[in-house]
């Protein structure tokens, strides 16, 4: 007999709050929001403003929830802010040019994206208002080169397209709460939602609610809406699960993040796409995110040093080698934008790096190990800005990385960070390798990798009622884009809920989801949750892992469903916290199947979905080049597929302006009207 | 016989390191870390107005909000696992330091550009 499994007894704590598993809470709204996150907010307070009575649901806090829950520090897309240097059209047009086909980013979502570049500056300007710092209220950075002395706003990375905008925001998701509070939004906390409902029970019908229950209490909730807007965060540790590895718990994506969304949704009968896209995982071995010196991203464009002091060189995207800092951050000539990372990226959009020869000189010994960034040496308002601003606010880094790092003695002015190295086949994404990768069958389809729901230009997915916002979203992205498609999803499920009946709830719909939500609690021995969970991954990690082929995508599904029928049947709980672990398993071990199905779909590899058939090795033929969909029926899984650009099809305008114009639902409460935002 | 003789049969930790750190002797029970914390890894003790329980340490993110959270100072530390802990070099005099050293330098003392308490905000 184990410890885990041994007896309780009166020695054992009692649970610290009062459980009861058989309790039933019905609540009715107009716009219910799940996941309140910052798309989830957003959305939330623009439902509000159009004057839909508006709950949001989350299974942590909204008041610190979600992966932008602990701080942000750059804005994305804010192509309409006073010093831009480029269009909302541009930048679309940009990434189109240069990433044909299925892209994998935030920016393959192109609807998506360019919703996000119209309303990026305008959502900015609402968290200003909520009284988020979003320029340099203080003259602290007066005379930087990414500094617009105008507006006081300071920009990151491209400072000639002037589209990321350095924001002072550790404590935003504070700043959303409270407006959520004033603007009388409702906020259910600690609920988990395992359904959607829908009319008559039936699959593919319309969504008019959702089932969750409380992970602290174990109460069951029936949530009955006009319209519900999933906003939930991608899938996490479906491949890779251990509670030992730290840097596996410390990646970018709030550990919430489990694919709930992508499992209540596909349950329901909404179409997903790309699902089979993923990648390599950066999490397991990696550091804190931003916790050591490198090149890039919150750290671009840090000089580095080998072991004697030695400058790494910069050169721009024709190799040609960047003689002074301030130029690391310049457009080369006839460049829109460029993106701040490493090769290989798209010319068009590749930005100054690092010479691209890196790996073969530190192996020729020309540098030497280790290499460090060497902060000390930027201009002074640089240094400030990446240390001071941008790891002191960016998420979990002010009191994750900048507190303890500074308490136990680093001095961004004298002191050089440790710029870990990896040789270049394990390299994470932002090279020159400072993050630290699993072996190749950890993968992942969090941070912008993988699939999500199809939507259209109301941002509502292929059900009636059911709306999607942020990463839940097909191709969904970052802050900016969560924040943007929020506010967007907000207005379109408000119009609809604002016009729709409500519909009485199926009976024998809750009476299932009860009886399977509550089995593990109604064991007293079994089978854990993290032997559950790390279970599902071994199966992902064995049958859908780098190499995939038609027979092992067809064992994986059929042990997933084995383990589901089996091992899924003797889970057990011992108080409400186990069973949502639990049912997140479930949510993983659904969301292995949508990955499986649209992997077996796609009979050809993809470079952009980083997808790889042993079976099908052409990559990206171009018959292939269409997202594969995929969607649950009454008696089984249908496979279709949609054009890369089918939100310039028809029934849609041929371009993004007239359809954005034509659906954006905004009106004179939720128009932010220009010259409006606070100074 | 020594009060060290006597063991204990009991399970292994449950992560590689205690994620936070609460000092007993300024926490007032307010239950906001508890609150704020995305995970549950903190519960409510059941003696009232007492010091959280570290229930579930395994399932931190070290997001640090417990921490920003914390209406009493010094009162919640997050504890860096020793896997996290980066080193860095003195540029002039070429020393090296590692965070959670054997007398460390001093601390850096600037505060986060845009630093205010949480409550502030």
């Amino acid at each position: 007999m184990s410890i885990y499994e041994a007896p309780l007894n009166e020695n054992t704590p009692p649970w610290p709050y009062t459980v009861d598993y058989d309790k039933v809470n019905e609540v009715t709204t107009d716009v219910l929001i799940v996941g309140g996150g910052t798309a989830g907010c957003h959305a939330a307070i623009n439902a509000r403003k159009k004057g839909a009575k508006v709950l949001v649901i989350d299974k942590a806090n909204v008041l610190t929830s979600g992966c932008g829950g602990s701080g942000v520090d750059h804005w994305h897309n804010a192509c309409t802010n006073p010093a831009s240097g480029i269009s909302p059209e541009d930048q679309v047009d940009e990434f189109q040019n240069c990433r044909k086909g299925i892209a994998t980013s935030e920016y393959g979502s192109r609807a998506s994206h360019y919703i996000t570049a119209r309303e990026s500056w305008d959502a900015l300007q609402d968290v200003e208002e909520w009284g988020i710092d979003i320029r340099d209220v203080n003259d602290e950075f007066v005379g930087a080169d990414f500094r617009d002395e105008e507006t006081k706003l300071m920009f990151a990375y491209d400072y000639d397209s002037r589209t990321v905008v350095r924001v002072q925001g550790a404590y935003i998701k504070k700043a959303m709460h409270d407006e959520m509070r004033r603007l009388d939004v409702q906020i259910q906390n600690r609920v988990m939602i395992t359904s959607l409902l829908t009319a008559g029970g039936k699959i593919g019908g319309r969504v008019i609610g959702a089932t969750g229950f409380h992970i602290r209490t174990g109460e069951f909730y029936i949530f009955k809406a006009k319209s519900t807007i999933v906003c939930t965060g991608p899938s996490t540790r479906l491949w890779v699960f251990s509670t030992e590895l730290v840097g596996a718990n410390s990646i970018h994506d709030d550990p919430n993040d489990v694919g709930d969304g992508n499992a209540i949704c596909y349950n329901a009968g909404a179409e997903f796409g790309q699902m089979e896209a993923g990648g390599r995982t950066v999490g397991g071995f990696r550091y804190f995110g931003y916790g050591t010196g490198n090149a890039h991203n919150t750290w671009f464009a840090c000089t580095i040093v080998d072991s004697n002091g030695k400058e790494v060189p910069w050169v721009d995207r024709d190799g040609k080698e960047i003689k002074n800092v301030a130029d690391r951050y310049r457009l080369a000539k006839g460049q829109k934008m460029f993106y701040h990372g490493p090769p290989p990226h798209p010319y068009e959009t590749q930005g100054p790096t690092l010479i691209h020869d890196l790996a073969e000189r530190i192996e020729s010994g020309e540098f030497v190990l280790p290499f460090y960034a060497d902060l000390p040496g930027m201009p002074e308002l640089e240094r400030k800005a990446i240390f001071g601003l941008m790891v002191g606010n960016e998420g979990k880094t002010r009191h994750g990385v900048y507190e303890p790092y500074t308490d136990g003695g680093y001095d961004p002015n004298k002191h050089m960070m440790q710029a870990n190295v990896l040789p270049p086949e394990e390299a994470g994404i932002h090279k020159p390798w400072w993050n630290g990768q699993g072996p190749p069958q950890w993968r992942e389809t969090a941070f912008g990798g993988g699939g999500g729901l199809v939507y259209d230009w109301d941002c509502r997915s292929t059900l009636e009622g059911l709306y999607t916002a942020g990463n839940q979203m097909l191709g969904g992205g970052n802050h900016s884009q969560s924040a943007s498609t929020g506010r967007y999803a907000g207005r379109k499920a408000a119009d609809y809920a604002l016009s729709a009946d409500q519909v009485e709830v199926d009976k024998s719909q809750l009476s299932e989801e009860r009886e399977r939500v509550y089995a593990p609690v109604k064991r007293s021995a079994g089978i854990g949750w993290k032997e559950f969970q790390a279970g599902l991954c071994r199966v992902m990690q064995d049958y859908c892992a780098t190499y995939k082929a038609e027979e092992t995508l067809k064992i994986g599904l059929e042990w997933l469903e084995s383990i589901k029928e089996s091992e899924g049947q003797q889970v057990f709980a011992r108080n409400p916290h186990e069973l949502a672990r639990i049912m997140e398993a479930f949510s993983r071990l659904t969301v292995g199947q949508m990955i499986m199905e649209a992997s077996r779909a796609r009979k050809a590899s993809s470079r952009a979905c980083d997808f790889e058939r042993v079976d099908y090795p052409e990559v990206d033929p171009p018959d292939w080049d269409k997202y594969v969909i995929i969607k649950r029926e009454e008696d089984g899984v249908s496979i279709s597929d949609k054009p890369c650009d089918y939100w310039l099809q028809e029934p849609y305008a041929s371009n993004y302006a007239e359809n954005y114009d034509a659906h954006n639902g905004l009106d004179e409460k939720t128009t932010r009207v220009i010259g409006e935002a606070a100074e | 016989m020594s009060d060290y003789n006597q063991a204990y049969m009991v399970t292994n930790p449950l992560a590689p390191c205690t994620v936070v750190e609460i000092n007993p002797d300024n926490c007032t029970g307010c239950r906001l870390c508890i609150e704020v914390c995305r995970t549950d890894v903190l519960v409510p003790n059941p003696e009232t107005l007492m010091v959280p329980i570290v229930l579930f340490p395994d399932e931190c993110w070290f997001c640090g909000d417990c921490v920003a959270y914390c209406p009493e100072p010094d009162t919640i530390k997050m504890h860096v696992p020793i896997t996290e802990k980066v080193g860095w070099k003195d540029k002039e005099s070429g020393d090296r330091y590692r965070l959670g050293m054997k007398n460390p330098p001093p601390p850096y003392t600037t505060p986060p550009v845009g630093w205010k308490s949480v409550r502030e905000k």
